[in-house]
């Protein structure tokens, strides 16, 4: 009896529910494995892709979204072994599962905490209500691999708004295999696109993109080309997350401003009368 | 239409000076640049105002820098309600002098100065004192921080609005602010330092610094200051954007509009004419958030039109100051030339214009209430802000298009609905990708609403709980 040859996984992309390879046909050796290497091209096809799911999911009602992520966190607890194989500290699986819980209960909550009636001085009904902003490019932190890019995805789906993310090109392994499990939790296809490669290549066609609302550059650590993301994203008035400090503490609460930067405000007046 | 006399308000309540230092660290000091401020309606010139360099802007950097470290920063909230109070109660108890100042530097009808903008402003600031002490109560955490220096830069559509919409929650928030008025409108804010300084404000709280795009420039990249707040163009917008990247400076943008204002068929017309007329002709269309695009749908848009022009050739064009007058004077040369060039496009383009039979004064800066009509989506006049009394009227079928045309555009300030059909406002405010949404209403302003766009008409809002939010470190 010889030993039994294992079946090896190939890591792609993962665009519009799909894993297709980079366009470019181009990979690159990381975590022993050889990883997507995705193209300009790549990251406009995930904005369209993106773009493609604004209306289902946005108009999706808050317990759905909020059922949705929690089936992720379900998911997610059952691939526990999958991800500490790769590398993630076991603590850090649990805190990734937590954080989809935590955020999950926010779906239907936060146009409460965050929107309301504004007493006007006039006979007028008069309500304030977040939406989502609509796609958001995120630049996923390069470390925690799992919780770090858990802790970007959630807060900006989670209202509604539909995300292109740029994994961490040193821990692609965990976005890719995160993938899988968004793949198989009923989130609709192009909620969530991941781009592996060089952030260098992926984020400055992000950032200039006119069809993109907003960018999350907290995975950028080279001020430089932070203030080239920022400047790229002026051009059709992006929403900017700046880059979070080195020293973030990933497993503290993250609060709300990570959802309530990617939110619009919206208020709608009526007369009242007879 | 009806012969009226002219009922002017008398200016004689006004006291301008003939020339204005700038406003800093409590005290008006001499500038070396004197430029002229004229009275859109006359070309008279009212009086000279210093355009500051970039040494007097670091010096009212600096004096709000101190201001905020010893004075304001340190000072109890509750304290600093009852400066803003006594701001409030200041800006009611002299409304009529700062509505005639207004007027007569800025060109609006004297009817709207004196019953639109003052007491909007008196009751920001009235709104926003009393948040100075609840800022734990605000949904931004437990204990919420000022951010230091703002650096506040408004427009000249609505002076002294635009004033207290920038420095009301940035004081409230405990932050001190270094404001440039716009340079065709800097009296009221002018007026308004001598109501700081009337109401003991501490010195260093609140500097104005007069001038163009260059002083402007100077205060929004000065490296003292933490926050920009910038009302105006979405072109300055963009730029000022580009300007703050890699800096950690909090910046809001309340940029244009080009919003749709959407009539149904089954819209009381003669209520949707008033709103539409509000829409684009209250404040002589220079409104971000103006009404500038009529959808109406085609079942009636015959109907509509011979309305809203019958009730155009009753609009009264002249005289800021005559207390009967509805449509004023254009702010100035320059954007009377840009509403002219967009005009002259879309008759190039193919629209038909029309305007009332309309008789304007020979000085000043006039332009008569004017539509187009046969407008489609490509024209110019559909797609860009004219930011004047110009009315691009276009129609639809079906709600869905009317969705479709509302949200073809970059910018996402506002949009208006008129029907009698509750579930149909209420699905249309749903998918109008805009930040205020006026359903049978139009051009509604308060304290306590938020007021902001999508896309590119900017980010963050104004007014209300989200109005501090730009204002503190969250």
């Amino acid at each position: 009896m010889s030993e039994r040859v294992a079946v090896r996984k190939t890591y792609k992309l993962f665009i519009g529910g799909k894993f297709p390879r980079s366009e470019s046909g181009r990979s690159y050796l990381v975590q022993s494995a050889n990883v997507s290497l995705a193209s300009r091209k790549d990251a406009r096809d995930a904005v369209v892709a993106a773009r493609a799911a604004v209306k289902g999911w946005a108009g999706a009602t808050a317990y759905n979204r909020g059922q949705i992520l929690y089936r992720v966190a379900e998911m997610l607890e059952g691939r526990r072994e999958q991800f500490v194989a790769l590398g993630v500290p076991a603590d850090e699986v649990d805190a990734a599962i937590d954080r989809w819980v935590w955020y999950a209960g926010w779906s239907d909550k936060l146009p409460q905490v965050y929107g309301g009636a504004n007493p006007v001085a006039g006979p007028y009904f008069n309500l304030s209500a977040p939406e989502p902003t609509g796609v958001v490019a995120v630049v996923a932190p390069e470390q925690p691999a799992l919780l770090g890019l858990v802790s970007v995805i959630a807060p900006a789906i989670v209202t509604g708004n539909t995300v292109v993310v740029a994994a961490s090109p040193a821990q692609p392994l965990a976005a890719v295999t995160l993938a899988e499990v968004l793949a198989t939790s009923d989130l609709p296809g192009g909620v969530v696109n991941i781009l592996t490669g060089k952030i260098t290549e992926t984020a400055p066609a992000l950032a200039g993109h006119m069809d993109v609302n907003a960018i999350d550059l907290t995975g950028v650590t080279d001020p430089s080309l932070a203030t080239e993301l920022e400047v790229k994203a002026a051009e059709n008035l992006k929403r900017v997350l700046r880059p979070a400090p080195a020293d973030h503490d990933w497993s503290a609460d993250p609060g709300i401003t990570r959802m309530t930067a990617l939110l619009e405000t919206k208020t709608v007046w009526h007369p009242k009368g007879t | 239409m009806f012969e009226y006399a002219p009922a002017p308000e008398s200016r004689a309540i006004v006291d301008i000076r003939s020339s204005y230092g700038l406003f800093i660290d409590g005290e008006f000091v001499d500038g070396e640049h004197l430029n002229k401020s004229v009275n859109p309606a006359t070309e008279e010139v009212l009086a000279e105002v210093t355009w500051a360099g970039s040494e007097d802007v670091d010096r009212a950097v600096r004096a709000a820098r101190k201001a905020y470290e010893k004075v304001w920063g340190p000072m109890p909230g509750r304290d600093r309600a009852k400066y803003l109070f006594r701001i409030a109660r200041l800006i009611q108890e002299r409304s009529r002098e700062l509505a005639v100042l207004e007027s007569l530097d800025n060109g609006k009808p004297i009817k709207e100065s004196r019953d639109v903008d003052l007491p909007l402003v008196a009751a920001h600031f009235f709104y926003y004192a009393g948040w100075a002490d609840k800022l734990p109560h605000a949904g931004f955490g437990p204990d919420p921080q000022p951010l230091g220096v703002a650096a506040q830069v408004i427009p000249w559509n609505f002076p002294l609005l635009m004033l207290a919409w920038k420095i009301a929650p940035a004081l409230a928030a405990g932050n001190t602010v270094v404001l440039k008025p716009a340079e065709t409108t800097p009296l009221t804010a002018l007026l308004f330092a001598e109501i700081c300084q009337q109401a003991d404000l501490p010195a260093g709280v609140v500097n104005i610094v007069t001038g163009a795009g260059d002083t402007g420039r100077a205060l929004v990249e000065h490296p003292g200051v933490d926050k920009v707040a910038f009302t105006g163009s979405t072109e300055v917008g963009r730029a000022i954007a580009r300007s703050v990247a890699g800096t950690r400076k909090k910046l809001t943008l309340e940029l244009g509009g080009k919003a749709a204002n959407i009539v149904f068929d089954d819209a009381p017309i003669d209520q949707a004419v008033e709103g539409i007329v509000n829409g684009i002709f209250f404040n002589q269309g220079h409104v971000c958030c103006a009404g500038s695009r009529l959808l109406v749908q085609e079942s009636v848009a015959e109907q509509v039109l011979e309305s809203l022009k019958r009730r155009m050739a009753l609009l009264r064009v002249g005289d800021p100051l005559d207390k009967n007058t509805d449509i004023g004077a254009i702010n100035s040369a320059d954007q009377l030339a840009r509403i002219r060039e967009l005009s002259d496009a879309g008759s190039a383009e193919g629209a038909e214009r029309w305007s009332p039979p309309c008789e304007l004064p020979e000085r000043g800066f006039w332009f008569a209430p004017t539509i187009f009509t046969g407008v489609t989506q490509a024209h110019r006049v559909a797609r860009e802000e004219i930011f004047g009394p110009v009315l691009s009227v276009l129609t639809f079928r079906t709600p869905a298009e009317a969705v479709e045309k509302a949200n073809n555009t970059p910018y996402g300030l506002s949009a208006g609905i008129w029907t009698d059909k509750g579930s149909r406002i209420l699905w249309m405010a749903d998918r109008l990708r805009a930040g205020v949404v006026w359903a049978n209403t139009f051009n509604k302003f308060d304290p306590t609403s938020p007021f902001g766009g999508y896309k590119e008409s900017g980010y963050g809002r104004e007014g209300g709980r989200h109005g501090l939010e730009g204002y503190l470190n969250v």
